[in-house]
């Protein structure tokens, strides 16, 4: 059953061929004889999702259920789970349980899918390998001694080990997508403002955008079909209809316009990747789609920007977290001062400290202009760039990463040499493009991804792309050593 | 050496809207600690805000009263600083783009001269949360309540324009009197619906050059502001005179002790740090929303002082008080509609009753005597029923409680006797009774007849136990004394 | 790019986040390294180029001012620290 898409779950729960209970309690199962080996799940939520598959059943029973009725999924540790710990994979939350539901959670519950649990993540977001969580790290499925990337390295680890179909996850530099390469399977981050943010931990406001994981683009579209949403709770959400993204999955490629950035396929892009990616775009010609070579001349300087404006907004949106309300709080402290300082140092992890300070910095008096003022500006260019290559194409595409998963402790004490695992994801984030990776190849039995970047709103479309290359590949159906049985 | 004061205000302002400025929990005083302050209020993790439409229009209001430029366009800032009540550790504030430009108020001063004021701009934030350093729980604590974080404010801020104790009070009165006017604020100074900070420096006379301010902040009375400017402005003059330097502070002052000092140095380097909410987006504010609110706009304190005078024929000193405050006005109103004596109304409103209820320290919106129950006083003065110490009596009844003025008059039996006939008789009675005094007061020089009319009206009063009307009395007393001449 | 200690300090304390003396050097260190990084932002000319908060064309949507949050004291405090008689407790505060 682990074998099977959430399209497939779908037809064999609404045809009574199995059980939503059954499809859970097998689940479970599975989390509880292999998550010891990958450290994807956190909690596990056995007792309510037994009970939301018993209630699943019963709808489906009755008829006319929701498409996702029944079908088990896994909420990143981010999402607020009403009475379940969210620990965003901190300390700092670690005794959190929040009493309300994240807008995407509700949705779930509302169309009848049952959580399985939550996954663990890089510690509030901030990462590209899922080595910062408190709850320690995420290990590959296809190499354990490497990286599943990050922050959504639970979800994308759960979802290749097949200890769920689906999972929500969350993109703020590329955490949707980056996990999703490492990994072999599928995730899409939405344009800026399609799913809720009510709920949803913030890490980089003007960033973060929630997103589904699963191994096909088309279970990607199920998935999403439930998380976007318009929410008047959450300001930044657009109020746009949801289309039906599973109705277009199957409009052919053939004169398809798809922009190969220059700038993607230089310096530091590990050969073997370069080799799957290109491969995989010569099959979408060869299905009919138009490769046209474009320029994204500020792409350098996504980085740089990008490191200015998340830890900026970061360091504000996590003042919150103080010992004062909720989470951690410091032993005896002497008095409020020390309060803050010691439950903040305690309860936070290296990286989201110094991302704290750098936030800090960047918005210091004096320094303001140079940095953030300067790096709101360069997001302009950026957005300016995609803008104009829409002009004349339809799809960006390119690699998702610049290498294959690395090796755990392998970018060391620099902090720089892992940002730079982001350096293809990034731009879009700060442009609020919607961006997918899906699996395109294998180099030492590590998956590489291809990403695919589209317009504003056109999830259609990019899903429409991915799903015909995975109707001619079969890359999306691999399975990491011993995960498949 | 002669020196000039100048002096510029803060004036926050909490607007009387139902619910927050970013969430739907009520804004209602006097509330059990924390039971209204909803999730957003609290900043819990994934919380956001959205903006109340009737904030906006107040501040629109407000802008309108006091003849500002509306900012079309205008954003929020995230001010960013620790401190217990402020449970987002940044207050939402604006700073680049607020809602409300230049404008202009007319102070009126004792002296009958008047004086321009200008608005530099004011803008709408966020109030914060309560600390209590005093409770059931151990000195070691203190304790937070966060009903009031999240009430919406408006900053007025004030251009230095104001050089003395007197200006910078008639303009906070006058501000006082347009905010409750307009019905956006409720101006009850106790409950801390109006908050003062007052920026005060000094210069020698005619110098261009100003001298360094402090500011005194969170004053909530009138007359603590006064205090605290007169005192600030001795203390610099002092430390100037004595060779000194002003060093650049916040000061607090306690009305109670009259005592004024520095604020703990932890606000002097304090790098707020604002940058652009991501959470926000920026607010349109169309002509035709102005336009509405400018059509539906309350009467103004300037306007309605005109009115009174005209309306009521008072004289202009006199509308100047009865309609600077918009509650006395309303009262005012309403006793003179149901009267029908403007004169006798605006007296008794400015004297007895605002003498009254300043001594118990009421507001007129919580006075024991209605503006039914003082119109029915007034009528019966009117009529002649009762005399004007009579009324006295009467009003201290109503005030008391006893019930209206007629009930009173009837349970006391205070009614004045006007039948004229019986007077003549009262008169004639004494004249009777006191023949040495008729003889002593023909037998006077003319010159002094006058003094010993007293007498006679004292014996006339005593049988008639004060209830003869003592203007007829007069004059029949006169009349009868003449015949006998 | 080095920070100097001071710095760091100031950071620290604007940020509330208590640094270990031992590892003062070692953040120092760190923080400069992603300042280079960020440091290549100034090469670039921007000049006449608005600065972007927020990547959609949207305004802010006003909310109806009437009450939709009653009182959820018990499940707001449930995970708090430290309450008393409906307070949330801080170590006390001196002005």
């Amino acid at each position: 059953m682990h074998n099977l898409t959430i399209a497939e779950l779908i037809k064999g729960l609404q045809s009574k061929e199995f059980t939503s209970v059954e499809l859970t309690q097998h689940f479970l199962d599975r989390i509880g004889n292999l998550n010891p080996a990958y450290n994807a799940v956190i909690t596990v939520t056995a007792e309510q999702a037994l009970k939301a598959a018993a209630a699943a059943d019963q709808r489906l029973t009755a008829g006319n259920a929701p498409d996702l009725c029944g079908v088990p999924i896994l909420h990143k540790d981010i999402f607020c789970t009403n009475g379940v710990r969210t620990s965003c994979g901190s300390k700092m939350l670690d005794n959190f349980t929040p009493p309300y539901n994240a807008t995407v959670v509700e949705n779930f519950e509302q169309a009848g899918a049952v959580v399985l649990g939550k996954t663990n993540m890089d510690e509030f977001a901030m990462g590209s390998s899922n080595e910062t969580s408190f709850y320690g790290p995420v290990k590959n499925p296809w190499a354990t001694d490497s990286v599943p990337g990050g922050s959504s390295g639970g979800s994308a680890a759960a979802v290749a080990a097949r200890l769920a179909p689906g999972a929500t996850a969350t993109d703020t530099g590329g955490s949707i997508r980056q996990p999703a390469a490492l990994c072999g399977v599928s995730g899409i981050k939405p344009t800026y403002g399609r799913v809720s943010r009510w709920g949803m931990i913030a890490f980089a406001s003007s960033l973060d955008q929630g997103g589904p994981m699963a191994r096909t683009a088309e279970d990607c579209a199920l998935l999403l079909n439930c998380m976007a949403s318009y929410d008047d709770k959450d300001s930044t959400c657009i109020d746009r209809e949801v289309p039906d993204y599973t109705a277009t999955l199957n409009g052919s490629v053939k004169d398809l316009r798809i922009g190969v950035p220059k700038e993607y396929f230089s310096e530091g892009l590990h050969p073997g990747t370069e080799d799957a990616v290109r491969t995989a775009l010569a099959k979408l010609e060869a299905q009919g789609a138009e490769l046209i070579e474009i320029s994204l001349p500020n792409s350098a300087l996504s980085v740089p920007a990008y490191y200015v404006i998340a830890p900026a907004e970061a360091s504000a949106n996590l003042s919150r977290f103080d010992g004062s309300r909720y989470g951690y709080r410091c032993e005896n402290p002497s008095d409020l001062q020390d309060m803050y300082c010691r439950s903040r140092a305690e309860g936070f992890g290296e990286e989201v400290q110094r991302r704290i300070l750098i936030g800090t910095y960047c918005l210091s008096a004096g320094y303001y202009d140079a940095y953030y003022g300067k790096a709101q500006q360069v997001r302009q260019l950026i957005q300016q760039d995609f803008a104009n290559a829409f002009d004349s194409v339809d799809l960006i595409m390119g690699p998702t990463c610049p290498s294959p998963a690395f090796k755990f402790g392998s970018k060391g004490d620099d902090p720089v040499a892992m940002y730079l695992e982001d350096i293809y994801t990034i731009a879009t984030n700060l442009a609020g493009l919607p961006g997918m990776s899906i699996p395109c190849g294998m180099v030492d039995n590590k998956p590489v991804g291809l990403q695919i970047i589209g317009n504003y709103f056109d999830e259609a479309r990019i899903l429409n792309a991915a799903h015909q290359y995975q109707q001619a590949t079969d890359w999306h159906d691999l399975a990491p050593e011993g995960v498949a049985s | 050496m002669n020196w000039d004061t100048v002096i510029g205000l803060e004036i926050h302002v909490q607007l009387a809207t139902k619910t927050k400025i970013f969430s739907g929990a009520s804004t209602a005083f006097g509330a059990e600690p924390n039971t209204q302050a909803c999730a957003i209020d609290l900043a819990m993790p994934g919380t956001l805000p959205v903006l109340n439409k009737q904030a906006v229009n107040y501040a629109i209001m407000f802008g309108l009263a006091v003849d500002a430029e509306i900012g079309q366009v205008s954003a929020f800032e995230r001010k960013n600083y620790f401190y217990p009540d402020l449970p987002k550790g940044y207050q939402t504030t604006q700073l680049e783009k607020p809602i409300v430009g230049r404008g202009n108020v007319e102070i009126q001063l004792a002296d009958g001269s008047t004086k321009n004021v200008r608005i530099h701009h004011a803008h709408l934030e966020e109030d914060a949360g309560k600390s209590l350093h005093e409770g059931n729980f151990s000195s070691k604590f203190s304790g937070i309540d966060l009903n009031r974080a999240g009430t919406p404010l408006i900053e007025i801020v004030s251009e230095p324009d104001m050089s003395n104790a007197e200006e910078a009070i008639a303009f906070a009165k006058k501000i006082h009197s347009i905010v409750t006017s307009l019905g956006i604020c409720d101006g009850e100074m106790s409950q801390g619906s109006m908050r003062f900070d007052v920026n005060v420096s000094v210069k020698p006379s005619g110098s261009d050059v100003l001298g360094t301010r402090t500011e005194t902040k969170n004053l909530n009375s009138f007359k603590f502001m006064e205090e605290a400017i007169k005192r600030e402005v001795e203390r610099q003059i002092d430390v100037i005179e004595d060779g000194g330097t002003i060093a650049q502070e916040t000061r607090l002052y306690n009305g109670e002790t009259k005592i004024a000092r520095s604020m703990r140095s932890k606000e002097e380097a304090n790098d707020y740090r604002y940058f652009p909410c991501p959470d926000l987006l920026p607010v349109i504010v169309s002509d035709e929303q102005v336009a509405e609110l400018r059509r539906n706009l309350p009467e103004l304190p300037d306007a309605r002082q005109s009115r009174f005078t005209e309306q009521y024929s008072l004289s202009d000193y006199d509308s100047g008080i009865l309609s600077s405050d918009a509650a006395m006005a309303k009262y005012f109103e309403a006793v003179t509609s149901a009267c029908n004596n403007a004169k006798l109304a605006a007296n008794w409103t400015m004297g007895e009753l605002a003498a009254r209820l300043n001594n118990e320290d009421l507001s007129v919106a919580n006075s024991p005597v209605s503006a039914e129950q003082l119109a029915g006083l007034i009528t019966r003065i009117a009529d002649n029923s009762i005399s004007g110490k009579m009324a006295k009596e009467v009003f201290e009844g109503i005030w008391a409680g006893e019930g209206s003025a007629d009930e009173i008059i009837e349970a006391r039996g205070l009614k004045q006797v006007s039948d004229s006939g019986a007077l003549e008789q009262m008169v004639a009675d004494v004249l009777a009774a006191n023949q040495a005094m008729v003889d002593a007061y023909i037998n006077t020089d003319e010159a002094k007849r006058k003094k010993k009319l007293g007498g006679f009206m004292g014996q006339i009063m005593k049988a008639s136990k004060g209830q003869a009307n003592p203007q007829q009395v007069n004059q029949i007393l006169a009349k009868k004394l003449n015949e006998l001449l | 790019m080095s920070i100097e200690r001071q710095e760091i300090e100031k950071l620290a304390t604007l940020s509330r986040i208590a640094i270990n003396e031992s590892t003062i050097a070692e953040v120092s260190q760190r923080l400069g390294s992603v300042l280079d990084l960020v440091d290549q932002l100034q090469a670039v000319n921007t000049e006449g180029v608005e600065a972007m908060s927020h990547p959609m064309q949207a305004t802010q949507r006003l909310r109806e001012d009437e009450v939709t949050e009653l009182n959820q004291r018990d499940a707001l405090q449930a995970t708090a620290p430290e309450t008393e008689d409906g307070l949330f407790l801080v170590p006390k505060v001196i002005e």
